[in-house]
């Protein structure tokens, strides 16, 4: 197997694809995002639950997809779980620069290091979308619940 | 299986290859094998060189000038609608409408045949084997003019039964619009015998031969069908031109959909009188280029023996098929009977892109997705499938590293 396989097929990967973390409904949920890749027809649905000073007190997602969608989803649960909105979307930025194989010093060095494992989508362009999946839908989840919100 | 050997050695793959130069490339380091003409097929040197030639030799606007080269160039593009016109054994070369492609030429039976005869709750029959482009322009009819789709549904091994197309055909049927082949499952609808139902409740059909044209000598004559769309990039031509075939009286009765040059009989400031079909369904400059490009595929595949083609490329499903059937974690759809030389599967446990991927850095060109056709997707309860389609061009031994390569993907991903 050559090594940019290797590098996004990693067993960290293939873990959180196969047992990912934060998966199913939150009953409980504030807020909840819908997300399609119209190439594919994969769906997830991220749901979150805010608390009054706007941090993420839980997350959770469920869907299905390619390995590298539900790896992706898995390990943003692990890392957006009690950060404030303003710290998921910095969190975020600092993502889709990794996975597009831009530098950047969005992200904090111990964020970088556990997201590490997905800067191995950079060297293949067509998957950068899977990746990038459940972060637009907590990001519209997150924008969605706001508009709710002020209802 | 004597006989099919003998019959297949009439038919030499390597001669085919060696006029495909992207097939001696490679990709990551391996020979290049490309699994995925069923979503566009590569295009032979004869074909390219037919294009330049023609470009650098004879071009000029078609149907315009009085002068020489454009003389050459609107003989060149009538030629290629009777190149066509043979191709499909249609009786007339005006029964032939050059369009962008498949796709554009079912949107014009939809906006210029079947809109006008459209009142809210008439019916159009369609089956859940249809890719997007015969079922999205029948669906804009359902929004703008209240149009019901009525939807056939396929059997279990992708079989398409005629009985059921005839029983959803009513009193307020419109127009039956059938896939001659899927492009998913491979399956070959019974086309004759649903015109042959069709016509005998005065229904007129509309055949999607993207899939159908390349595998099958299409004779519209015989099968009476109304209006066959396809496609010239699948069929070894350029991307940028399909072609329309429609029976004359439904041509003379249609309303043109795009206006411009070219399609009028007269213009003045108060009124138009459009041209006499084709012209009228031809505005603006066509794909003049990519016409020639077309009739020189179509000469190209018809001087080959279609009937070795065929035993060829059901031997290389044959044995893709026996071994995929091995694999305890790929489940094939589609098995119908004489199904075409496409193969859709799903693995347990890996998600089609993951497989693609792996099997790309083998150097194995697949699809994976829902291949445009979601209501067909919803009926086997998957998300996307991997598919692996095989053209003339395709060899056993790349069937072999399509296995390979899905032992690998295997291995990694499971």
């Amino acid at each position: 197997m050559d090594d940019a396989l290797r590098e996004l097929y990693q067993e960290v990967i293939l873990d959180h694809s196969r047992h990912p973390r934060h998966f199913g409904a939150l009953a409980d949920a504030t807020h909840r995002g819908e997300g399609y890749n119209p190439l594919c027809g994969d769906r997830v649905t991220v749901y979150l639950h805010l608390d009054d000073t706007n941090r993420i007190k839980d997350i959770s997602f469920e869907g299905r997809g390619c390995a590298i969608s539900q790896a992706s989803a898995s390990l943003m649960t692990d890392l957006v779980k009690g950060r404030t909105i303003d710290e998921a979307e910095q969190l975020m930025g600092g993502f889709l620069h990794l996975v597009k194989g831009e530098s950047s010093d969005a992200l904090e060095n111990v964020d970088r290091e556990k997201l590490e494992v997905m800067a191995g989508v950079s060297a293949f362009p067509m998957r950068v979308k899977c990746a990038t999946l459940a972060w637009h839908t907590m990001k519209s989840a997150l924008e969605g619940g706001k508009s709710a919100k002020t209802e | 299986m004597n006989v099919q050997l003998t019959k297949s050695l009439s038919f030499d793959v390597s001669a085919v290859r060696s006029q495909f130069e992207i097939l001696a490339r490679e990709v990551y380091g391996k020979p290049l094998v490309y699994l995925d003409s069923a979503a566009s097929a590569q295009k032979p040197w004869a074909v390219l060189g037919a294009m330049t030639t023609f470009a650098e030799t004879e071009y000029a606007n078609v149907h315009r000038g009085v002068h020489y080269l454009s003389a050459k160039a609107t003989r060149r593009y009538e030629d290629a609608r009777e190149t066509v016109r043979h191709f499909l054994n249609a009786a007339h070369a005006d029964e032939i409408i050059f369009t962008k492609g498949g796709t554009e030429a079912i949107n014009l039976v939809a906006n210029s045949y079947l809109a006008p005869r459209i009142q809210p709750g008439d019916q159009i029959v369609l089956t859940t084997m249809e890719h997007h482009s015969n079922i999205v322009p029948w669906h804009f009819l359902r929004e703008r003019q209240g149009a019901v789709l009525r939807w056939v549904d396929i059997g279990d091994d992708g079989a398409l039964d005629a009985d059921a197309v005839d029983a959803a055909i009513g009193p307020k049927t419109r127009l039956v619009a059938v896939a001659h082949m899927s492009n998913v499952l491979g399956t070959v609808a019974p086309l004759a015998e649903i015109v042959r139902r069709a016509h005998a409740k005065n229904v007129p059909v509309l055949a999607d031969g993207g899939q159908g044209a390349v595998h099958r000598p299409v004779d519209v004559q015989d099968l009476d069908v109304d209006f066959y769309a396809f496609t010239g990039h699948k069929l070894y031509g350029p991307t940028g031109i399909g072609a329309l075939y429609g029976k004359h009286a439904h041509l003379k009765s249609m309303r043109p959909f795009n206006g411009g040059g070219e399609m009028i009989a007269e213009v003045t400031r108060d009124k138009i009188t459009y041209a006499e079909p084709p012209a009228r369904f031809e505005a603006g400059t066509p794909p003049i280029i990519e016409a020639v490009g077309l009739a020189t595929a179509l000469d190209w595949l018809s001087s080959l023996d279609r009937e070795a083609i065929a035993d060829h490329e059901r031997a290389l499903l044959d044995h893709a098929t026996s071994e995929l059937e091995k694999l305890n974690w790929a489940r094939i759809i589609g098995t119908a009977p004489g199904k075409g030389s496409i193969l859709s599967f799903e693995t347990t446990g890996m998600h089609a892109h993951d497989v693609a991927t792996i099997l790309d850095r083998e150097g194995v060109a697949v699809r994976a997705g829902h291949h445009c056709a979601q209501p067909l997707m919803e009926r086997f309860g998957v998300a996307s499938t991997t598919r692996a389609s095989f053209a003339l061009y395709n060899t056993h031994a790349e069937v072999e590293a399509l296995i390979g390569a899905l032992h690998k993907a295997g291995k990694v991903l499971s």
